[in-house]
């Protein structure tokens, strides 16, 4: 890997710790993104179709 | 009637899943959710994922670590598992929080929970035939684990062979006989209503 890229992955993960629970940031920044995910699926309106029954 | 298994087997298929079952062109009002998009995601991310895991197995790894295009389609069956585990977590939450058991759907959901730990089975051995010092390292820490299980003999992390049979043959076929018989499900009993949803005619008479 060069540039950027390597700059930012070559390198031991991040963990973040407080007492039992340990997480590395990469995994809390996924999980983080599938609970905005999953909240936007839910709240998000689906697009109507032309007729608008849909 | 005829008594022959085929004949048995074929009406028992049309009677339980009839051509406009297996195939429809109309979903109930309440499937206009984006919530209900991410069970198809699902799916189609395990098809970009079979579709560059068949291309990384052509070309093998003397390709996919050196040259630009291999390790494009290396990068490309590594991301869409992410997709697919990304979209498979939403679509589960989505479908506990609906209670997607119900109304006769306890084996629709049993089969994608089974699918689901066969998933983790297929990518965690995947991490494990990289042949690269990344899975070296992780099947080096993973057999401690094995083995303080008693399942080290049988299930050995360090043994390439096995898990790269695992990997490229007897778990894809366990995942995607599972992801067929799950949609079969669904296509049968249909996409699982709103919990204060009214029921539709059919359901009542179920």
């Amino acid at each position: 890997m060069t540039g950027w890229i390597s700059d930012f992955m070559n390198h031991p993960a991040t963990y973040l710790k407080t007492g039992w629970l340990q997480i590395s940031v990469s995994n809390l920044i996924v999980i983080v993104l599938m609970l905005i995910i999953f909240a936007l699926a839910i709240l998000v309106p689906f697009p109507k179709d032309k007729e608008g029954h849909k | 009637m005829s008594e022959m298994w085929t004949a048995k087997l074929r009406n028992k298929w049309q009677k339980n899943l009839p051509i406009e079952k297996l195939l429809p062109d109309d979903q109930p009002a309440y499937v206009v959710s984006w919530i209900y998009v991410f069970g198809v995601l699902t799916l189609a991310a395990l098809a970009v994922i079979i579709f560059s895991g068949i291309i990384l197995a052509f070309e093998g790894p003397a390709w996919y670590h050196i040259s630009d295009s291999g390790l494009f389609v290396n990068s490309l069956h590594f991301w869409s598992v992410q997709m697919f585990f990304v979209f498979m977590v939403v679509h589960l939450w989505g479908k506990y929080w609906m209670a997607a058991w119900r109304g006769d759907r306890f084996r629709t959901w049993a089969t994608g929970a089974i699918a689901f730990v066969a998933s983790i089975a297929t990518a965690f051995t995947g991490y494990l035939v990289q042949t690269n010092f990344d899975s070296q390292w992780i099947s080096f820490e993973a057999k401690d684990g094995f083995n303080s299980m008693g399942i080290g003999a049988f299930f050995n992390v360090t043994n390439l062979g096995q898990m790269l049979l695992l990997h490229v043959a007897f778990l894809p076929l366990i995942l995607g006989v599972l992801t067929v018989i799950h949609v079969l499900m669904v296509r049968r009993r249909g996409v699982v209503p709103p919990i204060d949803a009214i029921p539709t005619l059919s359901e009542v008479g179920r």
